[in-house]
């Protein structure tokens, strides 16, 4: 019978079906951040049954608050630390080495195609690049993927989304993931896989593909999905080079995840790039998107390039690409948080860091704070932030303040300007 | 199992999401307690007061569609079950929420649009009794009272009986 990717997976993994329709899957990657887990940690404790199923299969990241802004996020922190020491878990990512967890745990090569991942972070979806099953849940099943290492699901059905054309100068991921949010609306895809595919997908880097799942949950999207293809295996080679003979025959052996022929979608929707403009939010949900063109000139208070949606090197390449030589508007606060250390050190190498500087940016360490509001970065009522991130909820940033989602391209002129600005309006590669 | 009904707070507005119901700020927070008093602190809803008696008195939210959207945080299910709310009725619930209700023995119950507009018509004061056995759950208000019947999975009826996920995944795996 024909499968979709997701189908394939949910077979591999399947260890239990305790009723028609519950799929209980074994889970290869349990990823945990100081947040949501320590209360899973304090409820296994207090339940003795302080225990971790595979510290091999779980990996530990403190990012959302980090360093510790108070004595309460230092205390998360610090129950976080003692519980990955106290298991031997090896891949803990604490000050100086730990970054967004989207993006540092794709980085150290611990997703595979075919693979199920769960951690309680709803942004998790966008290990669906690699060509797994990837979702986000809350602190319970957490909970029960650390002790026993599986995770319940209904099967979710597919949608696929085809992306055809040319990418035209000034468009870039994030502004085809917003067009799709908009197409399928915040709840379109609930209970559903989204599956990327067709000329657009294939030509994209990891970076690019990982943009596209990572918002696959703002249109209610269980994980996002591509086919593990070529730039899969070039991005993985340095983490698979022993098992597989060459780049060929990993590529090869891939395949075997991949949706098959007449496989059956709940929806196909079909997206022409070509004449699309850059996409900004306006409103309170990230479906209430608009052209560049029907907004261009709304003033903004804050520009926050970072994220798990939009933090890393090529983000910052970009962004680095229309900054260069250009200052940022006095009336604007610019803030750029490289999504991971590695991201950071590359970024210096390759002079961005330098250029995002002289622009008049403040560089932040790795982490996920201003997102959602947390730190380093918090908006006052009223005020509107042009923002790399991913949600615009009502108070996401700070209570009473307005997001603006949109590209890193986007976010960068419309630093320069101080009001929502059109990237194509600008030669890339700095002032002339 | 939890108790299940009493006073309804009606949240007349799709696409509720758990940064208004519990903001991140308090996230911060590692006991479920200290949540208690910012429960639904950022909703965006004309006239709603979170500090309102009709909302302190609440056993049981009815609202609209896509309830429980965009964060995983289990903060939101806890910030209802500290505040004694353990049922939310919608016409439809984003997935991970709606998991994370089950998983802590608490009910998301789904019903068709039209039987939502019949528990809107009801307005303040209403009354829900839910009836888990038999699956159906009944609305009072004055004079007037009807019942509709829902359905839930096996999977998630197990996890109330249960008392949650962890109970039910620990005697089994």
């Amino acid at each position: 019978m024909a499968m979709t990717l997701s189908e394939k997976v949910f077979q591999a993994h399947l260890r239990d079906e305790p009723f028609p329709g519950t799929k209980v899957l074994g889970i290869d990657v349990v990823m945990c951040h100081e947040i949501t887990t320590p209360i899973a940690i304090n409820d296994l404790v207090a339940r003795g049954k302080d225990r971790v199923f595979d510290p091999e299969k779980i990996k530990v990241v403190i990012d959302h608050v980090t360093p510790a802004k108070d004595t309460k996020t230092a205390q998360q922190g610090k129950i976080l630390r003692d519980w990955a020491r106290r298991h031997a878990i090896r891949d803990f990512f604490d000050i100086g080495r730990n970054g967004v967890c989207h993006a540092i745990f794709p980085e150290s090569g611990f997703i595979r195609p075919g693979y199920t991942v769960i951690m309680g972070d709803s942004h998790t979806c966008t290990h669906g690049a690699f060509g797994a099953f990837a979702a986000g849940v809350g602190t319970t099943d957490l909970e029960v993927g650390i002790l026993k290492g599986v995770c319940a699901f209904r099967e979710p059905k597919t949608i696929r989304i085809n992306i055809r054309g040319k990418m035209p100068e000034g468009v870039y991921a994030k502004d085809v993931i917003l067009s799709v949010i908009k197409k399928l609306t915040v709840n379109g895809a609930t209970d559903c896989v989204i599956e990327f595919h067709g000329e657009v997908v294939r030509g994209m880097s990891m970076e690019s593909r990982m943009t596209l799942c990572n918002m696959a949950i703002e249109a209610g999207g269980t994980s996002g999905v591509c086919m593990p293809d070529e730039v899969t295996v070039e991005y993985l080679w340095p983490f698979i080079s022993s098992e597989y003979k060459d780049k060929k025959a990993a590529a090869a052996d891939f395949i075997r995840w991949w949706s098959d022929e007449g496989c059956e979608y709940v929806m196909v929707l079909d997206i022409d790039v070509t004449g699309m403009e850059p996409q900004v939010t306006h409103g309170y949900k990230p479906d209430q998107v608009k052209d560049v063109s029907m907004i261009a000139g709304e003033p903004v208070d804050q520009v926050y390039i970072g994220s798990c949606t939009n933090g890393r090197i090529e983000d910052l390449r970009v962004a680095a690409d229309y900054l260069k030589g250009r200052t940022i508007a006095p009336t604007v606060r610019g803030i750029v948080s490289p999504a991971t250390p590695k991201v950071f050190r590359q970024a210096d190498e390759e002079g961005i860091i330098k250029i995002f500087m002289d622009a008049g940016f403040c560089v932040t360490n790795p982490t996920c704070g201003a997102c959602l509001g947390m730190s380093n970065g918090v908006l006052a009522p009223s005020e509107v932030c042009a923002s790399t991130t991913n949600r615009n909820f009502n108070g996401r940033m700070g209570r009473g303040g307005m997001v603006h989602l949109m590209s890193p391209a986007t976010a960068a002129v419309t630093a320069i300007e101080g009001k929502i600005a059109d990237p194509r309006k600008y030669s890339k590669g700095g002032a002339k | 199992m939890k108790e299940f009904g009493g006073k309804v707070l009606f949240l007349d507005r799709s696409d509720i999401n758990t940064d208004e119901i519990i903001p991140a700020k308090y996230l911060t927070e590692i006991s479920k307690d200290a949540l208690k008093p910012h429960m639904l602190e950022d909703l965006k809803l004309g006239g709603f007061d979170p500090r309102s008696p009709g909302v302190a008195d609440a056993r049981v939210i009815v609202t609209r569609a896509n309830f429980g959207c965009g964060s995983s945080r289990e903060h939101a299910p806890w910030v209802f079950e500290m505040n004694h709310i353990n049922v939310v009725i919608a016409s439809s619930f984003a997935r991970i929420f709606r998991q994370n209700m089950f998983n802590c023995g608490m009910l998301a119950i789904e019903l068709p649009e039209s039987a939502i507009d019949r528990l809107f018509s009801h307005k303040e004061g209403a009354k829900v009794s839910v009836d888990f056995q038999g699956n159906k759950l009944t609305i009072e208000s004055g004079k007037r009272k009807e019942t509709f019947d829902y359905s839930i999975s096996e999977f998630d009826k197990a996890l109330i009986r249960a008392g949650g996920w962890v109970d039910f995944a620990d005697a089994r795996y």
